[in-house]
């Protein structure tokens, strides 16, 4: 799940004009992932200051009681100044916190900041808990989980039960995001139950769905040649999951991945082979966003269609990007969503 | 053609050299003066706006401590996880120089001034961290590990740097307040579930040393203002003058063929060109003027407000075009009339230099109703005006009033004159100087108008330094006032003093709100020093007792004004403590309000506060010896104050408040002088063809001349005269409305009679010496100019 980098690189004024060179950049004194060392659980849903960066991401497809589809958005950045922990303000940990939610005709979106240190934001382990201002996402364990967040305009609180186990990406959690070798610790939890009620501008709605949880951290991650990325997580209608992700070079292609999972969690992953393909473009203010898009992955069989439930899916936040629900049609039906970042 | 009509046009300015140099004059000194304090005010307004920038101040709300002292972190971190989106600000002083600590994270207004290109917020929050400021600023900081980033868009005296950075430099643990972002979260609890101690204060409109200092700005430009109506004045006169002179020239012009409408746009270009040159004279004089008072106005708002102004003048494009633009309109002003009669004028209406004036009397009926129309607007103003605009209101009204009103009274004046003069010659000077007054009136309004601002600004501030002085002895009774460091000191010290003196008066006090206003608690030890030397305004009966016995508190003037408190009145100064008013105690030159009460009660509501100041009383000769003993004892000699040197600081700060006025008041009192100098030589040339024949019936030039001068010194006093009751009225509503309004204190008013005398003979000596070159010229005027009246060819 590549797309955030660009977030934390774009943090209001942490990396100016910089963008990916900034991500791009040497690890320095930072820690690098490495393979064969998996990642341990439950110590490693906790952070990482030793790493640059770091996210807690979870997207959400719902429903309404009239059947109205609805997607959520949770974020939990981390980007570090030094590979360390401080505390008070001393602490060189800056946490950002995105939530949304998305309609057919609504978008709404918001974000935090705080320092590390001073306990105003920050994750640990066991129990779970990861918190910016009144933004939670908690629990005794990390099979269930309540996560709200608020807006001027929105808030919703829901709560997460897992149905299936933890997946780790690449190779056994490592994994890879150039041909140069650039990577990242990396594991899902796309078996999530949601249940709970958004606060919208026209009242309450209760709603329930599927969940996509994410954890990812390095401090290095992307290859300079590298603009920007298409992330696509799917959940089929017959019970398995595909994430999958290309990063841009360019107009060209570039390096894609495939996570293929099971309704029973086992993982195959596939280098080079997802191919994602843009069919239909959307106006946002000036900025030309693909909506609609083919992806295939003809290992498995997917030549499925991928559209936007709302293409007005944009956070106008900083950095801004797209994030937003999707259905897919084709050779399998389901609900998933959309990330693209880089669009100009 | 053009260029012939405007070179024949031009050609009367090479005749009349000095009305030419009038009128540029006239208009560069009224541009001068009025961008000057232009100036002066822009200066510090940028520099107020770097200071509210710094917090956005004014634009968002605040949380701060209900009863003074800081904030806990804790607190800061309680109310962010409950929702609410407030940023921490650490706030003091250190070597002079304000500190401002940011968090750039959620402070809604970003890094204030330095936002932007100037602070990258990774380097600001890495390693050390960064102090942005000044140049002084920064130089007056220890070296701490922090860079120093040179930024001239900080406010003077200030340096703005990361929250930690400012904990570290200042020493703090708490915050000093924070910061409401203005969008909040949906459904976020009320603050007083989460943080009761802390209350919520809205921003005010405007900065807080903004509205403290309008007052001051207002009397400036009030003051820019009277300098360029004086200034019109004067130029009014010259151009009336010059197209009086050249209506001869007109009239071939036109029997020439030139076309009214090119005339009247060529002599408004000519107008035009005029008022660009002396308005790029008047704003280099303005620059000069402001250059030069500057560091004054500084030095006056800092110690009056404590608002830093930087003492270097930064030429705005702003500011040069408005005052080029005010030549402009002061040139219309001064010259609209004169075109317009050009404009209307019959073609061959013969060049009879007097009509001029004559006009000019015809339209005195319609001045007299409007001086009784302002008189009258100024009066109401007085009964039922309220506020600072009501009071400017009334003083503008008042002066010009007045000043239209004067050529009436003077008029009249000559009527009486005239009938009781005995003999022909009598008759004759004062039918003559009744004839003159329609030339010279605007001379005398300018000088009366200076002379009335003089006086009332002078009884103003006179009134203020007597009852400062008599106030300072009041207040600053302790002979010595030291001021240890820490808590730890404190104690150690105040057990070293209290057995070996007379009285150790500890002092202290909290920033805490009173009836929904700013006020600072302070703590008075029961002593007769209190009793002894300070006077109330309002008090009960035994007003020291009863604060001693817990029984009320005593407030300044400015809270009683403005809570509209009397003695006797509930107050509440704690979430459960109301007592009554006891007394009303003047406050002079504090802008803020006060609440005092007894030491044994302020220890009760504030137990963490040890006060750390103290005013200790002794007898004189004993004063080195003590401070020896202090100094002995480990304070700083900085920390030791006798009390001559407060009260000299006071006085120091007092009258630099009023340098500003007075050198304003003197510039136009010689702007005045300089009027009426150009309004008599420019008569003197109109005036031949009514001396001569005066001559030839056998009067020497020598007399003729005597008269002249008696004339001008004449109208001079009548003019004095009349300001004086003039200005005794603005000095009352300067002290009794404008002051009360502006600081919120009243003075009471006294009378100085010699210096009005005084400047009076410098009103009677300007006249006299503005008449004596024109008189000097009359009586060497050859008798063939005088003879050459009679002849026809004139």
């Amino acid at each position: 799940m590549n797309a955030r980098w660009l977030v934390l690189a774009c943090l209001p004024g942490l990396a100016q004009a910089q963008g990916f060179a900034g991500l791009a950049g040497e690890a320095g004194e930072f820690a690098l992932p490495e393979r064969g060392v998996p990642p341990v659980f439950p110590e490693d849903h906790g952070p990482h200051p030793e790493f640059r960066i770091e996210w807690w991401y979870v997207t959400a497809n719902l429903t309404g009681p009239d059947g109205t589809p609805y997607g959520l958005q949770w974020t939990l950045f981390r980007s570090a100044l030094a590979p360390r922990e401080a505390p008070g303000f001393d602490s060189p940990q800056i946490w950002l916190g995105h939530a949304a939610v998305t309609g057919p005709d609504t978008h709404l979106f918001t974000q935090r900041l705080a320092r590390g240190g001073i306990g105003q934001a920050g994750v640990t382990a066991a129990p779970f808990e990861a918190f910016i201002d009144d933004w939670r996402m908690a629990g005794p364990g990390f099979d269930a989980l309540a996560l709200s967040a608020s807006g001027p305009d929105f808030a919703y609180d829901v709560t997460l039960d897992a149905q299936g186990p933890l997946v780790l990406h690449g190779e056994d959690g490592f994994s890879v995001k150039s041909a140069e070798g650039q990577a990242s610790y990396y594991y899902s939890q796309p078996f999530f139950a949601v249940e709970g009620v958004l606060s919208l501008p026209g009242g309450e709605v209760p709603v329930t769905g599927s969940a996509w949880f994410d954890h990812e951290w390095s401090s290095q991650p992307l290859s300079e040649r590298q603009t920007g990325w298409d992330w696509f997580s799917l959940s089929f209608d017959g019970g398995e999951k595909l994430m999958g992700f290309q990063l841009r070079e360019g107009d060209a292609g570039g390096y894609t991945y495939a996570s293929w999972i099971e309704p029973d969690g086992a993982l195959t992953p596939y280098v080079g082979a997802f191919e994602a393909e843009p069919l239909d473009r959307a106006d946002l203010g000036g900025i030309s966003v693909p909506v609609r898009w083919r992806v295939r992955l003809p290992q498995e069989g997917v030549d499925a269609e991928i559209a936007a439930l709302n293409p007005a899916s944009w956070n106008a936040l900083s950095p801004p990007y797209w994030e937003g629900p999707v259905t897919v049609s084709g050779s399998h039906e389901g609900r998933g969503y959309l990330e693209m970042t880089g669009y100009e | 053609m053009t260029g012939a009509v405007l070179r024949a046009l031009l050609s009367h300015w090479l005749r009349a050299p000095l009305q030419l140099f009038t009128l540029i004059a006239g208009l560069a000194l009224a541009t001068g003066l009025w961008s000057g304090v232009q100036a002066i005010n822009a200066e510090a307004r940028a520099s107020y706006d770097a200071a509210a920038a710094t917090l956005g101040e004014g634009r968002f709300d605040r949380i701060e401590p209900a009863a003074g002292g800081g904030i806990a972190l804790a607190d800061y971190v309680a109310l962010r996880r409950a929702g609410w989106q407030v940023s921490p600000v650490v706030e003091g002083r250190l070597n002079g120089v304000r500190v401002v600590g940011l968090e750039p994270l959620t402070a809604p207004g970003g890094l204030g001034p330095v936002a932007g290109e100037d602070a990258d917020i990774a380097v600001f929050l890495s390693g050390g961290g960064q102090v942005f400021g000044r140049a002084e600023a920064l130089d007056a900081l220890p070296e701490g590990g922090a860079d120093k980033v040179v930024s001239p868009k900080v406010a003077p005296g200030t340096a703005i740097t990361d929250v930690s950075v400012a904990r570290r430099l200042l020493g703090r643990a708490d915050l000093s307040f924070l910061m409401v972002a203005p969008e909040q979260p949906m459904g976020r609890p009320a603050l007083a579930e989460i943080a009761p101690d802390l209350v919520l204060r809205p921003a005010q409109a405007g900065s807080e040393v903004g509205r403290l200092t309008d007052s001051f700005h207002l009397n400036l430009t009030a003051f820019g203002f009277l300098c360029f109506a004086v200034g019109i004045f004067i130029v009014h006169g010259a151009v009336g003058l010059a197209f009086e002179q050249r209506r001869p020239v007109l009239r071939t012009l036109r029997a020439l063929g030139v076309s009214l409408r090119r005339l009247v746009l060529l002599m408004t270009i000519e107008l035009l060109g005029f008022a660009l040159i002396a308005g790029t004279i008047g704003v280099g004089l303005g620059w000069l003027l402001a250059a030069s008072l500057l560091p004054d106005v500084a030095a006056t708002l800092r110690g009056l407000y404590g608002a830093e102004v930087a003492g270097g003048l930064q030429l705005r494009p702003v500011w040069w075009l408005s005052g080029l633009g005010i030549a402009l309109f002061g040139t219309a002003i001064a010259a609209g009339a004169a075109l317009w009669r050009l404009a209307t004028m019959p073609l061959l209406a013969a060049g009879g230099r007097r009509a001029w004036a004559m006009a000019e009397a015809r339209s005195a009926r319609w001045q007299a109703l409007a001086a009784a129309v302002l008189l009258a607007l100024a009066v109401g103003l007085a009964i039922w005006g309220e506020g600072l605009a009501a009071g400017f209101a009334l003083l503008g009204t008042g002066l010009v009033g007045a000043a239209l009103l004067l050529p009436v009274v003077l008029g009249a004046v000559m009527r009486i004159g005239a009938r009781t003069a005995r003999g022909p010659l009598a008759q004759w000077f004062w039918a003559d100087t009744r004839q003159q007054l329609p030339g010279l009136s605007l001379a005398l309004m300018a000088l009366m108008l200076a002379m009335a601002a003089n006086i009332g600004v002078s009884t103003m501030v006179s009134s203020f330094r007597e009852t400062f002085t008599g106030f300072l002895d009041q207040r600053l009774a302790p002979e010595l006032y030291v001021e240890t460091a820490d808590d730890a000191q404190a104690r150690e010290i105040a057990a070293f003093l209290e057995p070996r003196l007379r009285s150790v008066l500890p002092l202290a006090s909290v920033e805490t709100e009173v009836a929904g206003l700013p006020v600072s608690l302070e703590l008075a030890r029961p002593d007769p020093t209190y009793p002894e030397n300070w006077r109330f305004l309002q008090s009960v009966d035994r007003p020291w007792e009863r604060l001693a016995a817990r029984d009320g508190v005593l407030i300044n003037e400015q809270l009683s004004r403005r809570a509209g408190l009397a003695p006797g009145d509930g107050v509440r100064i704690a979430p459960g403590v109301e007592l009554p008013v006891l007394g009303v105690y003047g406050d002079y030159g504090n802008p803020r309000g006060e609440v005092i009460v007894t030491e044994a009660l302020f220890a009760d509501l504030y137990p963490e506060i040890v006060p750390r100041r103290f005013g200790l009383r002794l007898a004189p000769e004993e004063v080195p010896a003590l401070r020896a003993a202090l100094i002995e004892r480990g304070l700083a000699a900085s920390a030791i104050t006798d009390q001559a040197a407060v009260k000299r600081f006071s006085l120091q700060v007092f009258d630099r408040t009023f340098a500003v006025t007075a050198a304003l008041n003197v510039l136009t009192l010689a702007v005045a002088g300089f009027a009426m100098l150009m309004s008599l030589l420019t008569l003197a040339a109109l005036r031949l063809p009514q001396l001569a024949p005066v001559w030839a019936l056998g009067l020497t030039r020598r007399r003729l001349a005597a008269l002249e001068m008696a004339r001008a010194v004449l109208l001079a006093a009548l003019t004095a005269l009349f300001a004086l009751p003039l200005g005794l009225a603005l000095a009352w509503v300067l002290l009794a409305i404008v002051n009360v309004a502006a600081f919120g204190w009243r003075l009471p008013m006294f009378l100085f009679p010699a210096d009005y005398a005084v400047l009076g003979l410098f009103a009677l000596g300007a006249a006299g010496l503005a008449a004596l070159w024109p008189a000097l010229r009359l009586a060497r005027t050859p008798p063939a100019a005088l003879l050459g009246v009679f002849a026809n060819e004139r």
